[in-house]
């Protein structure tokens, strides 16, 4: 199985060189990609001398754009399986074996890695635990799937799904329970796996000052038109 | 409901005559794209046959249900300045794709680049 690891980083200079690194002591054999969007600081400097494959935006797009370039790279060059991980530490490189697994044994067409089902440190409180409690809800209503974690950004996708994930409607801004609730009504098989995530170790958060307000706002109006939508062109072995 | 006075109605003309001409002289000197001028054009239009013909504009009035015919004319005002703005909207988020994809074709090819000089 050709696997790409897909590592998007925004301004994580501090932290990207050691997520490459237990990325390869986990999975010593797959591509590592960084998609740099558009950082003001040598995250793309620091990916290339560790010696991983960079592409960079020429300006801030937002973590969905970014990863979705890694993604179209991924169609061009006829990867079975992309694994995606963040690059700011919070991601455990050690669990992508098991996300790999699934795909490599066809027991889904998604991996979600769950920071719930396993025995990680990272325990959100108050206002975020209640938004991620909220989307939860909703994707068990729209889906009838119970996710323990909607909005984990750890996760591996097959061919098929990342072809899916590289047309139009994939979101450019936040892509979590909206995202999943597109690939299981599109027919996609998801499966959650237990992984470890960790608090962030310094830097800013994508979930700073008044943007929760906004990624609440976004996601309830994606997620409840996700339904309305008719359906993207690309589906399930098409 | 009293008709426009001879003074009114040349100054009613005149002024929306003067905006749709405003708007074809964009369109001519190419300042204006015509894809994004049917809607000013449009308009102007719309104010020049209501300045000539203004019964048209208190049977407007009527079938709305509107008390005056400036009710009528500020309800229009609205809906266009509302419509425009969707409008914009609408072609703004379909640059931003495009935008969007460019950036990451862009971003694709020069790693490609350099990936064959190395």
């Amino acid at each position: 199985m050709k696997t790409l690891v897909l590592i998007p980083a925004f301004n994580e200079a501090a932290r990207v060189g050691r997520v490459v690194a237990g990325v390869r002591a986990a999975v010593p054999d797959v591509t590592i990609l960084v998609v740099d969007d558009g950082s003001s600081d040598e995250t793309a400097d620091i990916a290339r001398a560790a010696g991983v494959r960079v592409v960079r935006l020429p300006f801030n797009l937002g973590a969905g754009v970014a990863a979705q370039t890694g993604y179209k790279l991924a169609i061009r060059e006829s990867f079975d399986c992309v694994v995606q991980l963040d690059a700011d530490g919070q991601h455990e490189p050690a669990d992508i074996p098991l996300l790999l697994n699934v795909i490599a044994w066809g027991e889904a067409d998604v991996a979600i890695g769950s920071r719930f089902l396993g025995g990680g440190a990272y325990r959100p409180g108050g206002l975020r635990r209640a938004g991620m409690e909220l989307f939860r809800w909703l994707a068990w209503l729209l889906t009838g799937v119970r996710f323990s974690d909607v909005t984990s950004g750890f996760r591996a996708f097959s061919g098929d799904v990342v072809r899916f994930v590289a047309t139009e409607w994939y979101p450019t801004d936040y892509a979590d329970a909206d995202v999943l609730i597109t690939l299981r009504r599109a027919g996609f098989r998801l499966r959650e796996v237990p992984v470890r995530m960790y608090p962030r170790a310094g830097g800013r958060s994508m979930h700073g000052g008044l943007r929760p307000i906004y990624y609440v706002f976004k996601m309830l109006l994606s997620v409840g038109l996700a339904p309305l939508r008719r359906e993207p062109a690309v589906r399930k072995g098409a | 409901m009293p008709e426009l006075t001879l003074h009114q109605t040349v100054f009613a003309l005149v002024t929306s005559l003067l905006a749709l001409f405003f708007v074809l002289e964009l369109v001519r000197r190419r300042r204006l794209r015509e894809e994004y001028s049917w809607l000013w054009l449009l308009t102007a239009g719309a104010m020049v046959v209501l300045a000539v013909w203004y019964r048209l504009l208190v049977a407007i009035t009527h079938v709305v249900g509107a008390v005056t015919p400036l009710n009528t004319l500020l309800l229009c005002a609205v809906l266009f300045l509302f419509t425009i703005a969707v409008h914009y909207s609408v072609i703004i988020s379909r640059l931003t794709t495009q935008v969007k994809n460019l950036a990451q074709e862009l971003a694709l090819l020069s790693a490609q680049m350099e990936e064959r000089r190395d």
